[in-house]
């Protein structure tokens, strides 16, 4: 794929959804917001990470705040486009290339946005490989790519530029800013050159969201989209109990589910925080981040939020190994179970 | 004595109720016009029962004609679309993912203006009168007839929504306005897009209530007519001519509302079988549970109020192939298609005759089909239904199961995984016993920033508005319960952000007529 077009938008918010764990969000707005750019301003080029020249300079864009502000007043791509061009002027740099810094939801289309808005090539990668809930769980921090100096701005134009002691105080201090402006706001993170996004990046994330999205809509086989992320079926049923609650400002929860065809008289429990964390069948964990835990419908192979999980839905839980990178002890310091609270060592997914 | 009318796709159906108890039913074909089919069903109901028109208390009127206006395109005034939001949400204009077909035929047009309110009540920026008053001078130089107003967060703070309805009606006091807080909730495009069809429906909502009053006294009767909303209570017209979206799902709720009532189980799924489709819904405390995502309506999406109902296609008309049943039906064709009228189309009505569970047409003609083809058939119609009952369940609790429409014959008597299927008597006109017996509701839906220490009181004052709003619509004040309430706690906003929802319904009170 050398550029994105409108009609690939949709199979990467599909695709972008499974990437997304059942987190993410809603990735509607993001699809407008994507398709408006691009109808403006022609497809966005995409480079694969492999070609970024060294003395690139790339930058990851993203919102961040709350889903529920987000659709309601709405994000602009003019606000993209001025959190990336403040943090170039700060830097006083020439901005070459845009990228995402995860994928899944809303996040994975709002680089297409800056990309378009400024004329400037995406990357095809993104910093997770994955959707993680906090601004420095992206591998770059493992790398010691800094997630400041970055800037942040809102729909009025108010912009701020944030230069802390480590990636935790960006963001403790980014996510402060974004309350005060209405609970939403575009960053501009991690800008790191093309060297570093070579060593720091997870390569082909949209190519890999477009492809995943069309195997979804095509053949709405669970099997291919397992077979594709190189992941295995770890349970197939039917939810039969949700809890929620807010804690620190997200969502957490568990989610019950009872078993059907061969899993029928087992139970698997999924924990998630935003996005699914842990998977537990009949007390034996089978799968925990930083691996990939995606709920698809069994019938479409579509991605379930965590928002929209609920009794009665027919649904396979598969996982896929997340980038090795996330295995390693820094990695596993950063997003693995204990992180999230879990008294557990990670179990990873093998094929 | 009321009398309640569904007015479907198909069939106009019309009962006349003493209290609960059923004095007449009638099925009729709707007609074109709409008004001739009622007046119909109500001279069948004269001739079945006969009746002094003065005696009737209340009509309760249920009807799909305006969102068959909306998916047909037809006789939709030209609108305007107006967002207080500037400087957010400009990326993204009103309409901005309408199907064009939709856009043209309503003339769209879009204003984009200044106002809103953050998530915690503080203005985005403060409303322009001169800017709203030069896009009233453009919409009236372009023959705009109804307006659409939407506010960021306005389901929060309505307050720019409605100056900005008082500045465009001081500059064109001929057009109708729609405010979105009043139609829809959180979720500013789907909220604003259900606004706009509200205002594109606005002129024909007046003339189709206009006609529905003059069919009713054309027959004589004087009483107050009321039209049924998707929610399973009642608007009178004055509501009607304003809100038509509300109308948009009377039909499955009026089946449900009436399947609660016959079989006297008010939390249970109610499995609605027509000619073409099944669609089940699940009442709790007698009403239906409405959709928690949202809901596309003729390719646009929406958030306003429906019923969660899945559809499936299984009805009366269902062909039958040795793979399945359905989804493609012979339709309004199955009086001249089915074997049973000697057509040579095999429907699952022919399969419910030779299962000897209707007399319908002449059964011989479906004699020489096997037994082991009827039973399969019947397996899979009671397989695929109550698969759908599974997926409309919220917990592990038993629900009931109740079938009514015409063609609940081919539901068995029991369904696995739920038991005895209840068919009440009269379950053909369950959806105009649902309207005749609606209620009239008032909600509360919205945002409440909850101070610590002021749960409890803010909770009363969200009852006490709820009760207050039914009773102002028409409900008795001692009959008036809470019936639905529920608290989310609205996750990453400070301030312990909580949107509660609350409805209380009572019944309608009658006037004293003998």
């Amino acid at each position: 794929m050398k550029e994105l077009t409108h009609d690939h938008l949709d199979d990467v918010a599909r695709g972008a959804a499974i990437l997304g764990t059942g987190g993410g969000g809603d990735p509607y707005i993001g699809r407008l917001l994507a398709a408006a750019a691009v109808r403006e301003h022609g497809p966005v080029p995409l480079v694969a990470l492999e070609e970024v020249p060294d003395d690139a300079m790339v930058l990851p864009v993203a919102m961040m705040g709350a889903p529920t502000v987000m659709v309601e007043k709405l994000p602009s791509a003019e606000q993209v486009g001025l959190a990336a061009r403040t943090l170039a002027g700060y830097l006083g740099k020439e901005l070459t290339h845009i990228a995402c810094a995860e994928a899944g939801g809303v996040n994975s289309l709002i680089p297409v946005v800056a990309a378009a808005q400024l004329g400037l090539p995406l990357v095809d990668a993104d910093g997770m490989g994955r959707a993680f809930p906090e601004l420095q769980m992206v591998l770059p921090t493992i790398y010691g790519v800094r997630a400041t100096p970055m800037a942040y701005a809102d729909e009025k134009g108010n912009r701020g530029v944030l230069d802390t002691v480590d990636n935790h105080w960006a963001e403790r201090l980014a996510r402060s800013a974004a309350i005060d402006m209405g609970c939403s706001s575009a960053i501009s993170t991690f800008a790191m050159s093309g060297a570093q996004a070579r060593e720091s990046m997870v390569p082909g994330t949209l190519s890999l969201c477009a492809e995943l999205g069309r195997l979804a809509r095509s053949t709405k086989s669970v099997a291919a989209v397992v077979e594709r992320l190189g992941g295995r079926t770890l349970f197939t049923g039917k939810v039969i109990d949700v809890a929620r609650r807010t804690q620190t400002g997200f969502a957490r929860g568990e989610a019950r589910l009872s078993g059907m065809d061969d899993d029928a008289g087992r139970e698997l429990v999924l924990r998630f925080q935003n996005e699914h964390l842990v998977a537990e069948r009949d007390g034996v964990v089978l799968a925990s981040v930083p691996d990939l835990i995606c709920v698809l419908h069994t019938e479409t192979s579509e991605a379930v939020t965590t928002e929209l999980l609920r009794f009665g839905q027919r649904v396979t839980v598969i996982a896929a190994p997340a980038d090795p990178r996330w295995h390693t002890e820094a990695g596993i310091e950063l997003a693995g179970p204990r992180y999230f609270g879990y008294d557990i060592d990670p179990v990873g997914v093998t094929a | 004595m009321r009398i309640g009318i569904d007015v479907g796709g198909t069939n106009t159906d019309a009962v006349l109720l003493d209290g609960r108890e059923v004095l007449a039913e009638i099925k009729t074909s709707t007609t074109e016009d709409v008004t001739s089919g009622i007046v119909a069903a109500i001279d069948g109901l004269q001739q079945q029962r006969a009746f002094d028109p003065a005696a009737v208390q209340a009509v309760m009127i249920g009807t799909t004609h305006f969102i068959n206006a909306l998916v047909e395109a037809h006789r939709l005034a030209p609108t305007a679309a107006v967002r207080l939001s500037l400087p957010a949400g400009a990326s993204l204009p009103p309409m901005v993912d309408w199907p064009q077909r939709l856009v043209d035929a309503i003339a769209g047009r879009s204003y984009l203006a200044h106002g809103g309110h953050e998530f915690d009540g503080r203005h985005i920026s403060e409303l322009n009168a001169d800017e709203l008053r030069r896009a009233a001078e453009d919409m009236g130089n372009a023959g705009v007839r109804s307006v659409a107003i939407t506010s960021v967060f306005s389901p929060v703070n309505a307050e720019f929504e409605a100056q900005a309805a008082e500045i465009i009606s001081a500059e064109l006091p001929d057009v109708a306005i729609s405010l979105s807080h009043e139609i829809g909730r959180i979720g500013l495009l789907e909220r604003e897009n259900a606004t706009v069809i509200n205002a594109a429906l606005r002129e024909l909502a007046a003339h189709i209530v206009d006609g529905l009053a003059a069919s009713v006294t054309g027959a004589g009767i004087t009483a107050p007519l009321y039209l049924s909303q998707n929610d399973g209570t009642l608007m009178d017209v004055d509501f009607a001519r304003r809100y038509p979206v509300a109308t948009f799902a009377s039909g499955p709720t009026n089946s449900m509302r009436g399947a609660a009532v016959l079989s006297g189980l008010d939390t249970c799924a109610v499995v609605d079988v027509g000619g073409t489709t099944s669609d089940v819904g699940v009442l709790r405390q007698g009403f239906p549970r409405e959709a928690t995502t949202d809901v596309s309506v003729a390719g646009i999406r929406t958030n306003f109020r429906m019923p969660d109902v899945l559809s499936i296609g299984i009805g009366g008309g269902s062909r039958v192939r040795p793979e399945g049943v359905g989804p493609d039906s012979v339709g309004y064709e199955l009086t001249s298609k089915a074997l049973v009228f000697g057509g040579d189309t095999l429907t699952a009505t022919d399969i419910a005759v030779a299962a000897g569970r209707a007399e319908i047409g002449d059964p011989s003609l479906v004699a020489h089909l096997g037994r082991d083809l009827v039973q399969a058939a019947l397996d899979r119609i009671a397989g695929d239904v109550s698969d759908v009952v599974e997926r409309m369940r919220t917990s592990a609790e038993p629900l009931p199961v109740v079938a009514v429409g015409g063609g609940s014959i081919l539901l068995p008597d029991k369904l696995s995984g739920s038991g005895e299927v209840h068919r009440p008597d009269h379950f053909a006109v369950a959806n105009a016993i649902g309207a005749a017996i609606a209620q009239i509701g008032g909600e509360v839906d919205r945002v409440y920033a909850i101070e610590p220490g002021r749960r409890d009181a803010v909770i009363d004052e969200a009852k006490q508005e709820a009760v207050d709003r039914a009773i102002a619509a028409g409900a008795s004040p001692s009959s008036v319960d809470i019936v639905d309430f529920d608290e989310v706690p609205i996750p990453y906003l400070p301030g312990n952000a909580t949107r509660i929802r609350v409805k209380a319904v009572g019944d309608l009170q009658l006037g004293s007529a003998s």
